[in-house]
């Protein structure tokens, strides 16, 4: 029978569920240890209590063990700090050890020791009385109360940063009762003082609470706080239990257990035990009683109650909605039909018919509700009843959407694999949906199993970046911790495994091995990190100088190239070994060049010298003397650039220099005798200059020293003579023999000065080929027509006939068109 | 900071404001890292190309009250919370930011914040300086915003990086190569990882090799969308010398020559634009005019070769007048309605082609001064493989009447490429006449040039090889119905545009010879894309004619491309025949004269002291 484990309890039933029978049924006895088991499945330590155990108290200092859910032992360690008074569990798996002066350890589930916090100088000095481990809005916190009755509170053990709460007025004995309370975003304790209670926070504040009793109250002796924050029990001296929101606002109930002995433990879920008695409540019907012949321990979780014992683990819980539906004696819902449905079907009867007809209309509710209620048994064999169930009713429907199927028989494959004995996380469907498939893998990787979390990644088809990789990568750091392999063949073992996995970290593995000691491990690790942002960095941190640069280099970041020679030019403090070390890297090297220029140019000149580059640095020369205001120095650059140049070999370079000393020599000494300005112009512009001045003779003789071409020199006088309206002197020098240049080029120089009639003076020089141009530049448009005709030349009737179009003259237009049909007929 | 609406950047085949959004999305997110009210100090170079990614009011909205530009002064006051700089990692830019907040430190002004984004990138070495200045310390956070890939239009893209030739081939520093390879990983989670990537050329391999690393470093991470864009072609500038130095003959390509277009925007000086009636004597400030394709005139007109600008002025002031005309016909209320609702999209076209007309009148009288037409006709000569071995008459007479620097330089360079390289007789006549000319300081520049290969000593002819069998010379173009890319440059074909020519049809694997002769090695490298993310293709009997089947290349620029080539890549994407769409994207749109102008050694030349 389904419902024979069902306690019933008002209109509610309870069912207990057998977990595990466990592993160390006949080693242990629970009455002996201090004990404290993580939620979600958790592991569970214990830690023998020497107390407990009514032994002598001896020296020897206790072992601490953990054990999964089953019962396997894990790990175990003999404890070498202080006195321990309480263990417990954060939220992401670590063993938090509370010892008696408040200062509190932390262990990973394989009793490795992570790190170490205090609660503050009270707590050490004067000890600690109790404690609390609660989840607050932060992760998981502590609060501990010193024998001076003061209560210190970390909100998160990641980052323990330790406050202080308000004092309750006139407290001068240990107060019957407190625990922590979550509001409002922030952690408060609820503290008893006999009957009077106080909400005290962080601020400094204090607050009283009445809550609502019926019955008259000497001392709250024990509360207790729901899962979810919300509820909240108080439990009385007088063996009354309260139980309302955890603001004392609302009150659900109120239930006399006759009992007027401190229960052991008050657990939510609305459960409390008492000795070997268990009593479960139901609002507003407090029923159930279980009983136990020995010692357990209770787990809270969000939908139920785990209880361990010395032989087995069960699973306490209200019984599930629709598995009551489907299961009830004599319910008529349509999951319990369509379960009947696929019962009959299966022993071929054709009953099953009957029963399909009588849900027609609901079957997708009913297949809805057996997916549902496959999710909650922890049998595979009840589970696979009620997925054929829904499998069964499926084949009736058309439109239904096979995804809830799907998922919820690969959620139970999931919870089925990680129940067995050997990984021992006996978690509910419910409970994984709000832990989430990526946290169970990060659970399973603590648990150092990498193969089942990978093939539950393949299995559910996460992306590897995602999942597999990850739990590789986690795999390789665990690798690298064991010192006793061989780091060749590590290194090789984990690059095999790790190099065609998306997205794995190498620098992480590498600087876990760092972290160990490996160094050339770590070396060879980091060789296959394809980041170079990250693999540079660690590179440098273990001084593999040249190793980074090159794999900066590689990267193209020349950001990152630049972290390499900065933090390079630190640690060696002798420059010329630097460059050594740079050099080989031409990129790194002129990225070098380049930040120098910016900062100090002198610099690269002295790099430049250093390899022997001597154009580059007769170039730095040059640039540089352009700087120097003074005259003598000028020179003196520009004669260290010739040699430079000459060594290059560039004897161009070299007598340009040596042409441009010459010039600021004669600049010099013309600017002494005619107090003029000639320094920095070029040997154009100082003939030009010269040529304005009618300093004609100097201006010849620059042109004869610096081997001016006799076409320009020409054109840079006419210009310079035109400008400075010397008409005289240029009519003169057109009249020099042989000019090298056409006379138009007289006709151009004066039309650009706007003087039309000394340009007419040259017009008849100009050459018949170029007449029509000139005549144009002049703006004689008709007489260029008629020249151009009298030529018979096309081509330069085209010409005025373009100028005509350009400037819309159309009487030009229509004649030289006329004149263009003219030359052609005669043709 | 220019308003520009964005609805035209949706219009291409690839979506660019998705990428858009994505910068804003970014932008708002660093702006809002900070709360209360704030005050944007820029630094010049990126106002912008922020411009174009988010207007004032998409600032405004996020509590940014003032902008200033970041200049050597105190900063002006203002009473915001926050002050943040946004600035490009260059070391220059540093030291103003530090002294303007030691200024503000004298001035002692209290609660307020300061903040710094770097853009694209953080940088080390600036931190560092900030450091060593005092000053890293006063700011509260120091952030990137990698504002990569600025969308200047529906098919074009641009870094907006100026110098990155320089510094890739004249300072070996490949840092600008790492920004290119980021902003293709952008686009590639944005739109998709482009399967197939083909590249010519140093800087091309480089950032080939990049995207690998950081595709490795994804780690399996990939963007799980259906790629967008089909290949990638990466053009290093160092293959295509040639084509940025010549005279662009495109309408948009001219207005970038003879004024200079930068970040889609154009000034003008105003006299032109005011109405005749309300002329006054006072000189006026330049006008300022956006030109992208949400103008549908400027759309249609701006590819086109100059010489076929006016007549399609003129045809579409014909056409705007024949529908201002329509309303003397409209007899009926509903067909005079009919008319209303057309007037703004009218009187908005009316008012474009009143621009376009000034903008084409102030482009011709550019060229048609003597000058142009003969700098134009010995580039001609040049490309054409005509008196290239001597030293030209025209370039001589030039620098013999001090004609601009960089038009000689550029002169010259295409001389020297089109003739392998030049004889060292004449190299160095020409170099002298430079130097004596335009002065000693010069000879850097040169050198510089002689080190980048523009300029060289003549070597094995290559020239006439390529000229042939890439068909660059093409003798009948039609300016006004173009049938071949040439018309760009009336007459020739940039290289550039011919290499993605081949690519997309019909491929690279004929025109190997060529290809070798090219500087740089080819890279064809295929990307896997899991067959569930492969674009669906239609059976291969009916890809052929459906143009949705049309694939998408993306030409990326390292080192810049002329508005030309964007021209002709367009004209080819416009093809029946052709199939292939061009997105183009670039580190800096640049012609001839910018293009020089950056390999120019800058000398600061202080006066000597006379005594």
């Amino acid at each position: 029978m389904a419902t024979a484990d069902w306690n019933p309890l008002g209109d509610v039933y309870y069912r207990n569920v057998e977990l595990y029978q466990m592993e160390w049924n006949g080693l242990i006895d629970l009455n002996h240890f201090m004990i404290a088991a993580a939620p979600y499945g958790g592991p569970v330590v214990l830690m023998k209590d020497e107390k407990k155990a009514g032994r002598v108290v001896t020296n020897v200092k206790p072992v601490i063990s953990v054990y999964n859910a089953a019962g396997k032992l894990l790990s175990q360690h003999r404890w070498n700090s202080g006195t321990v008074v309480h263990l417990g569990w954060s939220n992401t798996e670590e063993l938090l050890c509370i010892q008696d002066n408040g200062v509190i350890l932390v262990y990973d589930i394989a009793l490795n020791f992570k790190r170490t916090f205090g609660m503050g100088t009270e707590a050490k000095d004067v000890k600690i009385l109790d404690w609390k481990i609660f989840s607050s809005f932060q992760g998981t916190g502590i609060a501990v109360m010193t024998t001076s009755f003061r209560i210190y509170i970390v909100n998160n053990v990641d980052d323990p940063r330790v406050r202080k709460l308000a004092e309750v007025p006139d407290l001068n004995s240990v107060p019957s009762s407190w625990t922590i309370l979550n509001l409002d975003r922030q952690c408060r304790a609820l503290v008893a003082k006999n009957s009077q209670l106080f909400l005290i926070d962080q601020g400094g504040q204090y607050e009283e609470q009445f809550p609502k009793l019926s019955s008259p109250v000497t001392a709250f002796i024990e509360m207790a706080v729901s899962f979810n924050n919300k509820m909240l029990s108080l439990f009385t001296d007088t063996g009354v239990i309260w139980i309302g929101s955890s603001d004392l606002k609302e009150v659900h109930c109120e239930f006399n257990t006759k009992a007027a002995r401190r229960p052991q433990q008050l657990s939510w879920y609305v459960i409390f035990k008492h000795l070997y008695k268990l009593y479960s409540l139901y609002i507003p019907k407090p029923i159930v009683r279980y009983n136990f012949d020995s010692f357990v321990y209770l787990v809270q979780e969000e939908d139920g109650l785990r209880i361990i014992g010395n032989e087995v683990h069960q699973f306490l819980q209200k019984v599930p909605n629709v598995t009551e539906q489907i299961f009830k004696i004599g319910s008529m819902e349509p999951g319990a039909m369509l379960y009947e449905a696929s019962k009959e079907f299966s022993r071929r009867s054709q009953k099953a018919d009957e029963y399909i007809r009588m849900i027609k209309d609901k079957l997708d509710v009913a297949v809805d509700q057996c997916i549902l209620a496959a999710g909650h048994e922890f049998e595979p064999s009840k589970q696979k009843s009620l997925l054929r169930a829904a499998s069964f009713g499926k084949c009736f429907l058309t439109e239904y959407r096979p995804e809830a199927f799907v998922d919820m028989c690969q959620m139970l494959r999931v919870l089925n694999q990680v129940r067995q004995y050997s990984v021992g996380i006996p978690l509910t469907y419910t409970q994984l949906g709000h832990l989430s498939v990526p946290v169970l893998i990060d659970r399973l990787v603590l648990r150092k199993l990498f193969c089942l979390a990978i093939r539950i990644c393949h299995y559910l088809k996460i992306p590897d970046a995602e999942g597999a990789s990850r739990i590789l990568a986690h795999w390789a750091c665990y690798k690298v911790q064991q010192k006793h392999e061989d780091e060749e063949q590590l290194a090789r073992a984990i690059s095999q495994k790790l190099i065609d996995a998306p997205g794995v970290s190498f620098s992480e593995i590498a600087s876990q091995a760092l972290e160990q000691g490996r160094k050339q491990l770590a070396i060879k690790l980091l060789d296959y990190e394809s980041k170079a942002s990250e693999q540079v960095p660690l590179l440098l941190k273990m001084d593999q100088n040249n190793a980074a640069l090159s794999k900066a280099v590689d990267s193209g970041d020349t950001d990152l190239v630049y972290t390499v020679l900065l933090t390079m030019k630190e640690k060696i403090s002798n420059m010329g070994e630097f460059f050594m070390a740079i050099r080989q890297m031409p990129v790194a090297y002129s990225l070098y060049i380049q930040y120098c220029r910016q900062q100090n140019p002198k610099v690269v000149e002295d790099l430049y010298y250093q390899e022997d580059n001597f154009l580059a640095e007769g170039n730095c020369k040059v640039i540089r003397s352009f700087s120097e205001d003074i005259f003598e120095d000028r020179v003196r650059k520009l004669e260290a650039a010739i040699n430079c140049y000459q060594k290059a070999k560039m004897e161009f370079a070299a007598k340009q220099t040596e042409d441009q000393i010459k010039l600021l020599k004669l600049q010099r000494k013309l600017e002494d005798e005619t107090n003029k300005p000639y320094l920095d112009l070029s040997i154009q512009d100082t003939m030009y200059r010269l040529t304005q001045n009618g300093n004609h003779k100097l201006a010849e003789q620059i042109r004869k020293d610096f081997k001016v071409p006799d076409k320009r020199f020409w054109l840079m006088r006419m210009s310079a003579l035109a400008e400075s309206g010397d008409w005289m002197e240029l009519e003169k020098f057109s009249k020099t023999k042989k000019p090298p240049v056409g006379m138009e080029a007289f006709v151009n120089i004066c039309m650009k000065y706007n003087n039309r009639s000394e340009a007419m003076k040259y017009l008849s020089r100009v050459l018949p080929d170029q007449k029509v141009q000139a005549l144009l530049n002049i703006g004689n448009a008709k007489e260029a027509a008629d020249a151009a005709f009298e030529m018979r030349s096309e081509e330069g009737l085209g010409l005025v006939l373009t100028k005509a179009i350009n400037s819309n003259n159309k009487q030009l237009v229509e004649s030289v068109k006329d004149m263009m049909n003219r030359v052609n007929t005669k043709k | 900071m220019a308003t520009s609406g964005s609805s035209h950047l949706s219009s291409g085949k690839i979506n660019l404001g998705v990428l858009r959004d994505h910068y804003r999305r970014e932008l708002v997110e660093c702006i809002d890292r900070c709360t209360g009210t704030k005050a944007l100090v820029w630094d010049d170079a990126l106002t912008g190309p922020f411009g174009l990614v988010a207007e004032y009011s998409l600032l405004k909205d996020h509590e940014v009250e003032k902008m200033f530009p970041l200049g050597p002064k105190t900063l002006q006051p203002s009473n915001v919370q926050n002050i943040i700089f946004l600035t490009r990692p260059k070391l220059k830019l540093m030291e103003l930011i530090a002294q303007n907040l030691l200024n503000e430190d004298q001035k002692g002004t209290l609660r307020t914040e300061f903040h710094l984004i770097f853009v694209p990138r953080k940088s080390l070495l600036c931190e560092k300086k900030l450091k060593e200045m005092g000053v890293y310390g006063t700011f509260t956070s120091v952030d990137e915003f990698s504002l990569e890939l600025v969308p200047f239009d529906n098919d074009l893209l641009s870094m907006e990086m100026d110098t990155t030739f320089r510094e890739c081939y004249l300072e070996n520093d490949f840092t600008s190569m790492f920004y290119v390879a980021q902003s293709i990983m952008t686009l590639q989670a944005l739109y998709g990882i482009i399967p197939y990537i083909n590249g010519k050329g140093d800087c091309a391999k480089q950032v080939v090799e990049m995207m690998r690393r950081m595709k490795g470093e994804l780690g399996g991470r990939e963007p799980q969308i259906t790629p967008q864009i089909d290949n990638l072609l990466i053009i290093d500038r160092n293959v295509d010398l040639l084509t940025p130095l010549l005279s662009q003959l495109t309408y948009e390509g001219l207005i970038d020559e003879t004024f200079g277009l930068n970040n889609t925007s154009v000034k003008l000086p105003a006299e032109k634009f005011v109405p005749k009636n309300q002329k006054s004597d006072e000189p006026l400030e330049p006008k300022k005019f956006v030109l992208n394709s949400s103008d549908e005139l400027y759309a249609d007109l701006r590819d086109k070769n100059f010489n076929a600008v006016g007549s399609i002025v003129s045809r579409k002031a014909k056409a705007i007048t024949a529908e201002f005309d329509e309303r003397h016909q409209a007899k009926t209320v509903g067909e005079m309605k009919q008319f209303v609702t057309k007037l703004p999209h009218l009187q908005k076209a009316r008012e474009s082609l009143a621009t376009h007309t000034s903008i084409a009148e102030l482009v011709k009288e550019a060229t048609n001064s003597e000058d142009f037409m003969d700098t134009l006709r010995c580039q001609q000569d040049f490309v054409n493989g005509l008196d290239t071995d001597k030293v030209h008459p025209y370039i001589e007479e030039c620098i013999a009447k001090k004609h601009p620097i960089t038009k000689i330089l550029r002169l010259i360079c295409i001389q020297s490429y089109c003739n392998d390289g030049m004889k060292p007789k004449i190299l160095e006549y020409y170099k002298r006449e430079i130097i004596q000319t335009y002065g000693f300081e010069h000879m850097l520049t040169l050198m510089n040039l002689e080190r980048t290969g523009l300029l060289r000593p003549s070597s094995t002819r290559t020239y006439a090889i390529i000229r042939k069998s890439l068909r660059l010379i093409v003798e009948d173009v039609h300016e006004q119905n173009p049938t071949d890319i040439a018309y760009v440059y009336s007459g020739y074909a940039p290289l550039s545009v011919r290499l993605a020519q081949h690519l997309a049809r019909p491929g690279w694997r004929s025109i190997t010879e060529v290809l070798n002769l090219l500087p740089g090695p080819k890279i064809e490298e295929i990307q896997q894309i899991p067959v569930a993310l492969r674009k669906r293709r239609n059976s291969m009997t009916s890809s052929h004619s459906s143009t949705g089947d049309q694939k998408v290349t993306l030409v990326f620029f390292l080192g810049g491309v002329t508005y030309a080539e964007i021209a002709a890549l367009r004209f080819l994407a416009q093809q029946d025949d052709g199939g292939t769409d061009y997105l183009i994207a670039t580190t800096k749109i640049i012609n001839g004269n910018s293009f020089i102008e950056l390999l120019k050694e800058k000398v600061d030349t202080v006066k000597l002291n006379p005594f």
